[in-house]
Order: C-alpha cells, then sequence, then structure tokens
C-alpha cells in the first residue's frame, strides 16, 4: 500500500492548494500506515520540493523534463500512471484545479482506477469498503462515493480539508519516465495569468456583488473592500452576461462553484442558481437592501441595507482593524 | 466535417434535491430533466462551426429510453441526427467507455462535451473519452476556433487562461463563453420530430464505482442581523465570533 500525490506547480511554485492535497494524502497514508510520496513536473527547485516535507511528503518524484515545462494533461497523465505503478501506488491524490479536472479522469482511466472528483473529506476506509464524501447537484447535496477499484484516484476540492503540517524530511528522487510524441499533441501556446490578483478557486475569503450594485462604474468599493480583506472578487451570472465583470468571476450553478472561509454576497438576490456554487462557503454574509431576499434565508450574517452606504462603512471599519 | 457532441439528461437548474430510499436515491418524481446547461453550450458551437453546409453534428447520449425527449431537444436546437446508447449511466467510467466505442465506429473530427454535469458534477466523461481513445483531451474551454485542420482553444486556468492548439483529432469540454446558447426555433422543433435517433447497445464494462449514499448539507442557523447603521460591528463578529478574518 502507498499513496501518491500529484503536485501541481505554476511558474516552479506550489500553491495552497497544493500543500492542502499533500496534507490529505498524507493523512490517508497514516491510516494505512504508509508513506506519502509526491510527483512533481516541470521544473521546480530543491528547496521548493524540499517544502512538501513539511506537509508529510517523504519522498518526491521531480520529473524535469523540458518538453513537459508546460501542462499537457495527456502527457502528465502518462507520467503520473507510470510512477504510481513504479511506486505501487493504490491511492492517488490530486488536488481538483481546474488543470487537475482534465488530469484526474485520465489518470484513473489508465490505472483502471475508479475516481471521486470534488472530494470534501478523507476516505472511509474499513476494511475492502472504500467510500468518499464529494459534492453533487452543485452544492445542494453530497454523494458517498464508493470506490470498487484496486487503484482508486481522489480529486480534492480546495479548500476542504485545509493545510495541516507534519513535518517529514523529504528526499527527492529523479524520476525520467519516456514521453510519447503523441502525448504531446496538444500545444501549448500562450499562458495569461493575472499575478497581482488571487484566483477565486482558491480563495479563502470572496467579496462578490451583484445587479444591486447597478453598473460596472461601482466595482470601485467592491475592490476595495476585497483588497483590505485580501479577498478574491466574484460576481453573479447577469452581471457577467452584461459584461460588466469578466466571466472568470461568475460563481454558481453555471460558473465555478467555491467554498471559502468566508463569502461576502453584495446586492444579490440569492437564487437557487446562484446559491448552487456558493452554498458550501463556510461563513456567509449578505449585504442586500430587500429584507426578503431569499439570500438571508442562507446567511450565518446579513445585513438589510442599502450597498452603497453598508459597504463604504465596512471599509472605515476594516481600516480601523487593521489599525 | 463531423461533430459529435454528448450530451447529458439532468435536473433542471431550479430543482429542489430530494432523496428517496433511505437517501440513496435521487427522487425524479415531479422533475422536469433538460439538457445539461453546459452541453446546449457545447452543442451550439458545434452547430456554429457546421453553418453554411461545413459539416454535421451527432449528438450522443448514454441512456435509457427516458432521455429521448432530451434527445429530440438537442435535435430541435438543431443537431443533424442523434444516437442513444441503450443503458443506464452507472458512472463516468462507464458512460466515457461507450461513448469511446461509439466513437471508434464512426468518422469524426472532434467531439465536445459540457464541462460537467450539473447532478453529479464530475467533470469526468470528457478527458476520459479522451483518454479511452487516446486523443487529446482539452478541459473547461471557453473559446474554440476550427480553420479545418487545427484548432485554437482557450482554457480556463485559475487567474487567467492558457491558448492551446491542437491538429488531428480531440476532445474538449465546454464552460461558459464558449457559445451562446441557441434557443430552438419553431422549424427546429417541427424538425426534430423527423432526424434519425438511432439506439445502439451499450458494451459490458465492470463497474467500479458507486454512489451508495445522499446527504443533504446541515441547515444553517438563523441569520444574524446587524443594523445598517452600525455595519462596522460585521467586521468585528467576523473577526471574534466567526474567526475568519
Ligand atoms: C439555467 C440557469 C443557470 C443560471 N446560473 C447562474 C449562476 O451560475 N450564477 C448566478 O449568479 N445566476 C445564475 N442564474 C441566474 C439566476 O437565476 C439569477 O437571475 C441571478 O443570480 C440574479 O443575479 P443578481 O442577484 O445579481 O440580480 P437580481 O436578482 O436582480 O438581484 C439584485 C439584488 O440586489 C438587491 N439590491 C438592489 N439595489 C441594492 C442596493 N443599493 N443595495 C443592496 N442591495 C441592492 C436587490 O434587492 C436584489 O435582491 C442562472 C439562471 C438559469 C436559468
Ligand atoms: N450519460 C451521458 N451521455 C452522454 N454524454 C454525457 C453523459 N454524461 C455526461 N456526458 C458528457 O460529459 C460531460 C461531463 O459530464 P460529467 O463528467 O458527468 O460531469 C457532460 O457535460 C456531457 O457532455
Amino acid at each position: 500500500m502507498s499513496v501518491l500525490v500529484y503536485v501541481e506547480q505554476v511558474d516552479g511554485k506550489f500553491k495552497k492548494s497544493v500543500f492542502e492535497a499533500v496534507a490529505y494524502a498524507k493523512a490517508i497514508a497514516d491510516t494505512q500506515g504508509s508513506n506519502l510520496t509526491a510527483i512533481s513536473i516541470g521544473n521546480v527547485g530543491e528547496s521548493e520540493l524540499k517544502e512538501l516535507g513539511k506537509y508529510g511528503a517523504s519522498k518526491v518524484l521531480n520529473v524535469a523534463n523540458d518538453q513537459l515545462k508546460n501542462f499537457v494533461n495527456q502527457a502528465y497523465a502518462s507520467v503520473i500512471a507510470e510512477a504510481a505503478k513504479k511506486e505501487g501506488a493504490d491511492i492517488v491524490v490530486l488536488s481538483n484545479s481546474f488543470s487537475g479536472k482534465g488530469l484526474a479522469p485520465r489518470v484513473a482511466v489508465k490505472l483502471e482506477a475508479g475516481l471521486v472528483e470534488g472530494a470534501v473529506e478523507l476516505p472511509k476506509i474499513d476494511g475492502a469498503l472504500f467510500s468518499v464524501k464529494k459534492n453533487a447537484f452543485s452544492g445542494k447535496a453530497f454523494a458517498i462515493t464508493a470506490l470498487t477499484s484496486a487503484i482508486k484516484v481522489i480529486a480534492l476540492n480546495p479548500n476542504a480539508f485545509g493545510v495541516k503540517e507534519s513535518a517529514v524530511d523529504a528526499a527527492i528522487e529523479n524520476f525520467a519516465p519516456e514521453v510519447k510524441a503523441t502525448d504531446l499533441a496538444a500545444i501549448v501556446k500562450e499562458i495569461v495569468r493575472a499575478t497581482d490578483k488571487i484566483s477565486l478557486p482558491d480563495a479563502e475569503l470572496v467579496v462578490s456583488a451583484g445587479r444591486g450594485l447597478k453598473g460596472p462604474e461601482n466595482w470601485g468599493m467592491i475592490e476595495e473592500l476585497a483588497g483590505l480583506l485580501g479577498a478574491a472578487t466574484a460576481c453573479s451570472k447577469p452581471v457577467s452576461d452584461a459584461d460588466w465583470r469578466p466571466h472568470s468571476e461568475h460563481v454558481g450553478q453555471t460558473g465555478i462553484a467555491i467554498s471559502p472561509n468566508l463569502y461576502i454576497a453584495i446586492g444579490i438576490s440569492g437564487a437557487i442558481q446562484h446559491l448552487a456554487g456558493v452554498s458550501s462557503s463556510k461563513v456567509i454574509v449578505v449585504i442586500n437592501k430587500d429584507p426578503e431576499a431569499p439570500f438571508f434565508k442562507v446567511a450565518d450574517y446579513g445585513i438589510v441595507g442599502d450597498a452603497f452606504e453598508v459597504v463604504p462603512q465596512l471599509i472605515e471599519a476594516l481600516k480601523a482593524h487593521k489599525g | 466535417m463531423k461533430i459529435l457532441v454528448c450530451i447529458s439528461n439532468v435536473p433542471d437548474t431550479t430543482t429542489k434535491i430530494t432523496f428517496t430510499n433511505d437517501n440513496t436515491q435521487f427522487n425524479t418524481s415531479g422533475v422536469q430533466f433538460i439538457v445539461n446547461p453546459y452541453d446546449e453550450i457545447a452543442l451550439s458551437k458545434a452547430i456554429e462551426l457546421c453553418e453554411g453546409g461545413k459539416g454535421t453534428v451527432t449528438v450522443i447520449n448514454v441512456g435509457e429510453s427516458t432521455t429521448d425527449p432530451t434527445i429530440r431537444k438537442a435535435l430541435a436546437i438543431g443537431a443533424d441526427d442523434a444516437v442513444r446508447i441503450n443503458a443506464e449511466p452507472r458512472d463516468a467510467y462507464f458512460t466515457a467507455y461507450q461513448i469511446a466505442e461509439y466513437a471508434k465506429t464512426t468518422d469524426f473530427d472532434m467531439i465536445l462535451c459540457g464541462r460537467e454535469s450539473i447532478d453529479y458534477n464530475g467533470s469526468q466523461v470528457a478527458a476520459m473519452v479522451g483518454e479511452f481513445l487516446d486523443i487529446p483531451s482539452i478541459s473547461i474551454i471557453k473559446k474554440l476556433d476550427f480553420d479545418g485542420t487545427t484548432a485554437t482553444i482557450e482554457r480556463e486556468i485559475e487567474g487567467g487562461k492558457e491558448v492551446v492548439s491542437v491538429t488531428g483529432k480531440f476532445i474538449a469540454s465546454c464552460a461558459e463563453g464558449t457559445a451562446v446558447p441557441t434557443i430552438p426555433n419553431m422549424r427546429g422543433i417541427m424538425s426534430a420530430r423527423s432526424k434519425p435517433l438511432q439506439v445502439v447497445e451499450a458494451k459490458e464494462i465492470a463497474q467500479i464505482s458507486k454512489v451508495t449514499k445522499f446527504e443533504t448539507p446541515a441547515p444553517r442557523g438563523a441569520v444574524k442581523l446587524i443594523p445598517a447603521e452600525s455595519a462596522a460591528q460585521l467586521i468585528e463578529l467576523l473577526h471574534t465570533e466567526a474567526k475568519v478574518i
């Protein structure tokens, strides 16, 4: 028995969600009395690889191959499957990021493994029974999914488990599997990434606004509030449909599903399709001038009031709070 | 050019989700089923690429005869014909295997899927089909241009986008932005009835995952209201009580 975790790098660095996946995989390995191996693909420096030890990876397979500098799911899946075979891994963990979503299913097919994508808890392992809780029906329910294959693949939802440290020394081992040319048929031409902003799927805190804001010119105060909190910004669907905000900020049933520690909804009514993407947030704050807005029914904290008066007050209070 | 579009049959987005049989089964009673919203985007993109006689669009569904109305809806939107692989879609692995096996029997240029089905939110089928067929799969795309040989695709990544180019067969899963969903017109609805819907039998493959139980999220406690005049209190509460900032 052994557990393998894939650690996705961005420009040679690991994000918090990666450390979270490592911590999650470590917790599984502990229940199995086995070790945890991580696999990194792309050019990551030794000190960054060593960081993985902090969260419990005792071995790191380092695949530093120039052909694999950019993420191509087909090739990465082959490498991860090779690593799983080499290590005799029967559980493979990834993070359910955008890339992870394109990668985990390919790894699963290669290993003839059952896959749970969007896991929100540690698996329950009881003899031959292996089941994992995952989000279903766009956050309206959870599905307990049993896997009966010899190898299991789990893609963990960001922010579902938390980052936990359990320091070991990570031994770094170079791993150089062969890369088939056909695995590199998709060619990455360009990567555009806003580095000055917190990306929404990873964010612990999110400030979101809807049609109640009246127009794109009023987002200044939303960005200021988010900036002070260190939060990402999000919006409702009509807002991105009207091009007030980019589509990448649209949360909900047809947008992205998030589960931050704090979700602040400003001028959003709380339609069922919106709630679908945000209801698993740990704490929900709703600011709406209509006391009957459905969003208040699922909120932890609420302010019935005009956003144009309330938000500036919050900004002042935050500035004072931060001293 | 021939484009295959995979569609799944899912409960309408406004459905109140409940379960029966000791929370082991989704309660379909009174539920309206629709074409998965992302699959409508994929279908609309396929129709757009084939406009002006440039190609044909075949929709594929793995499902039992109960999904025929959803398939007809896709035909009304503008697909040329449909294939239903006659089986209950047990899990993504099974579904993807069936789609791949069918794809092997037909000539196609690309396969388009939705980014995820809104019931089980797997995001699995497209990349699994890609693996079964050993062709590139691009997940969660928001733009697709095709010049007849090479596809230029934008896919979503955290905090940005990535542009990928593929020559040859591929599969992609479509998110918002890829196309504007087409609304069926009267002519489409009329002609949908007479468009071909072929039913093929499924192939056997072992089942390796199964939903054994559903749970609903724990209800939240009552909302704590803060008077608008003292909104500043919220910051204090988030810090000391909720401990999230
Ligand atoms: C198939 C389908 C999928 C969908 N998917 C999504 C999705 O993924 N995400 C999504 O968000 N929606 C989605 N929708 C749309 C959804 O049904 C709602 O229409 C949408 O969420 C409403 O957005 P909103 O709350 O910003 O706007 P509105 O419903 O117009 O609400 C605006 C709110 O702002 C409040 N308000 C107005 N002025 C102020 C002020 N000065 N101060 C404070 N509050 C104020 C109002 O009281 C109101 O509650 C989907 C719909 C369908 C049919
Ligand atoms: N039963 C099915 N029949 C045909 N296509 C499907 C089926 N289930 C899922 N798909 C396709 O795969 C995509 C992703 O689904 P999923 O992996 O279930 O989230 C959907 O948007 C559809 O395009």
